[in-house]
């Protein structure tokens, strides 16, 4: 959205003149709404800095390097070393499954389909993003997670070479190829939703000028809409990405928790922050509820980063009601 | 002579090879659209399916008070309660402070004040919900010392409910026509009750519609209940004191038990849970089609 979009309606000295102390008040109610939004912000960080300190002067520098968690043992260890490698992993596979699908799903409504099976289409892609985390999570567990073993067998005997499919124990199932599926299954309706904004934001003269030319379909998405809508789709994408660090509850409930750093994402195991969050919190202790409240902050900031970034670059490409439910 | 004929049947094969490469790129862009709603159906068909089965006498009437780890019965009574209730103090909350802030925006906002709180809105809708949980924890349950409530978990929910409510009131109250403020304006009525009875009836459709979608969304939410309501097995109608269940919550505990009859009550609020956050969608985008405005 353009922040200098004229938004303030009909200027009005004279009904500022006649309403009086009632405008003021309300103004200044509204006003107070909106820096209330911005305290609000600041207040998660700070409350969060602030119980996350004691856990900060156990562990230092070291709270980032250490892959263990055992906050509540004597002498304490816990770092969110394996936590944060598993988050970025797991997000990063969710991304290369959900962009090309979210994508085609983006193009079809908005450059391909006739209006009405686009809208259904695009209506029932939404519906994705209504289906809560928990129920995703479960389905995952016990839908999905003994269905992917036979598939993550297969690719493990056959191309067990590349290091991402091996498996040393020769087990497999909640692993974190079946989160990032999960994940990647509920950051697609977010990535196609505002792709589909950013394609229709493109200028019809562009489309059909390609058109004329004799380019085909798909010749005028490459050459007239892609290229235009590239700084946008990346926001969207980044969004996206955003929405897989910060997903807790489905990743708690498909990941078998363990605490290594690995790449073989067959393998039962792995962890993120915030499913660590999740598992832990009811059973952690005072140092342990700090330490979780640290790896929140962690959390936090790199989610902050990354939708600040988004926004950042959606802003420029001057998209406005990206903020869908 | 050969050379235009050669070119001509190189510009043929270009074209059929173009052809070529679009009847391939539509084939798999309809691919992706199979891909994507795969899971929609296999998700909700499989919880429909599971849910109906478990879903027996008494799952809505009955709590989990006493219920012994390998028994059947039990229900999600309680934790319906709880979320009504979380949902409701949520709602209180963030609707009215959502719909000031949309009219700030909207009616007011100028300058950098308002295009900061515009960006800050838009980031906001990015703060996991795990996040909200740990902040109203860390404020709220401990730094005030209130202890673990339903209240908690409405003040949680809240958090992730503003944004939501926001944006949707922002893009409704856009569409109002300046022609009817100025008409308001021109007839002498002070600004703030042209806002308050032209521009918000007005938007009254759109912005029930908004409300919904935030309310949908903020029903499923279990991350911030587990930091916030803690969790409970009996009736517990107070929610501003003591730990509380919540449909979403019920679920996750239920379906991290190793009992298959814990696995058949998680399906039963899985189908509960989805059933009424599905509703208020489906409603919210009727209404929405209904909208005069949007049209």
């Amino acid at each position: 959205m353009a922040p200098d979009a004229p938004t303030a309606r009909a200027s009005s000295s004279l009904a500022a003149r006649r309403g009086g102390r009632g405008d003021a008040v309300f103004s200044g109610l509204a006003k107070g709404a909106g820096v209330l939004v911005l305290v609000i912000i600041v207040a998660i960080a700070v409350f969060l800095a602030g119980r996350a300190l004691p856990a900060w002067r156990v562990e230092g520098w070291k709270f980032f390097t250490i892959k263990a968690w055992y906050p509540d043992a004597h002498p304490p260890l816990f770092g969110i070393a394996a936590l944060a490698f598993g988050t970025l992993l797991s997000s990063v596979l969710a991304l290369v499954m959900a962009v090309p699908v979210a994508l085609g799903t983006a193009l079809f409504v908005t450059e391909i389909a006739a209006r009405p099976l686009g809208r259904l289409v695009g209506y029932l892609v939404d519906l994705l993003a209504a289906v809560p985390s928990v129920v995703y999570g479960l389905w995952g567990v016990i839908y999905l997670v003994p269905r992917l073993v036979p598939a993550e067998r297969f690719l493990n005997r056959h191309v067990g070479f590349v290091p991402l499919f091996r498996s040393q124990t020769q087990t497999f199932g909640r692993s974190v190829f079946a989160a990032s599926i999960v994940l990647a299954i509920m950051i697609l309706p977010i990535i196609a939703a505002i792709s589909r904004e950013v394609f229709r934001q493109v200028p019809k003269d562009n489309r059909e000028a390609a058109l004329a030319l004799g380019a085909t379909r798909w010749e005028a998405i490459r050459l007239a809409v892609l290229p235009y809508s590239r700084s946008g789709v990346v926001g969207a994408v980044m969004l996206g990405l955003g929405r897989a660090l910060g997903e807790t509850i489905a990743v708690a409930l498909v990941l078998s928790s363990s605490f290594e750093i690995s790449l073989r994402i067959f393998e039962p195991g792995g962890n993120t922050i915030a499913a660590n969050i999740a598992n832990r919190f009811g059973e952690a202790g005072a140092l342990g509820t700090q330490a979780l409240i640290a790896s929140g902050l962690v959390l936090f900031t790199i989610t902050l980063i990354v939708n600040i970034t988004a926004r950042f670059v959606v802003t420029r490409t001057g998209i406005a009601g990206l903020a869908r439910p | 002579m050969t050379a235009i004929d050669t070119s001509l049947a190189a510009r043929a094969s270009s074209f059929d090879r173009r052809r070529l490469t679009n009847s391939v790129a539509t084939v798999l862009i309809g691919l992706c659209i199979v891909l994507a709603l795969i899971p929609l159906g296999l998700v909700l068909t499989y919880t429909i399916s599971k849910g109906s089965r478990a879903i027996g006498v008494g799952f809505l009437s009955h709590s989990m008070r006493n219920v012994t780890p390998l028994s059947g019965a039990g229900g999600a009574y309680h934790s319906i309660i709880g979320t009504v209730e979380q949902v409701l103090i949520a709602s209180v909350i963030s609707v009215p402070l959502g719909l000031m802030v949309a009219i700030y925006l909207v009616e007011y906002g100028r300058g950098r004040l308002a295009a900061t709180v515009r960006f800050f809105v838009d980031v906001m809708t990015g703060v996991p919900s795990i996040v909200a949980g740990l902040f109203i924890y860390a404020f709220w349950v401990i730094g005030l010392h209130k202890g673990f409530s339903g209240l908690a978990a409405g003040l949680a929910l809240s958090v992730l409910m503003l944004p939501v409510v926001i944006r949707s009131s922002e893009e409704m109250l856009k569409l109002v026509p300046d022609e009817l403020r100025e008409a308001s304006l021109a007839l002498a009525v002070p600004r703030w009750k042209t806002i308050l009875r032209v521009v918000l009836p007005t938007a009254s459709a759109g912005l029930t519609t908004g409300v919904m979608l935030a309310v949908g969304r903020v029903t499923g939410e279990t991350a911030p209940l587990l930091l916030t309501a803690f969790g409970f097995d009996s009736i517990h109608t107070d929610p501003l004191r003591g730990p509380q269940s919540g449909l979403p919550l019920f679920v996750f505990a239920q379906a991290r038990s190793s009992f298959q009859v814990a696995i058949d009550r998680a399906w039963a609020g899985a189908l509960t849970l989805i059933a009424i956050v599905l509703v208020l969608t489906v409603i919210a985008r009727v209404l929405a089609g209904r909208n005069r405005l949007a049209a």
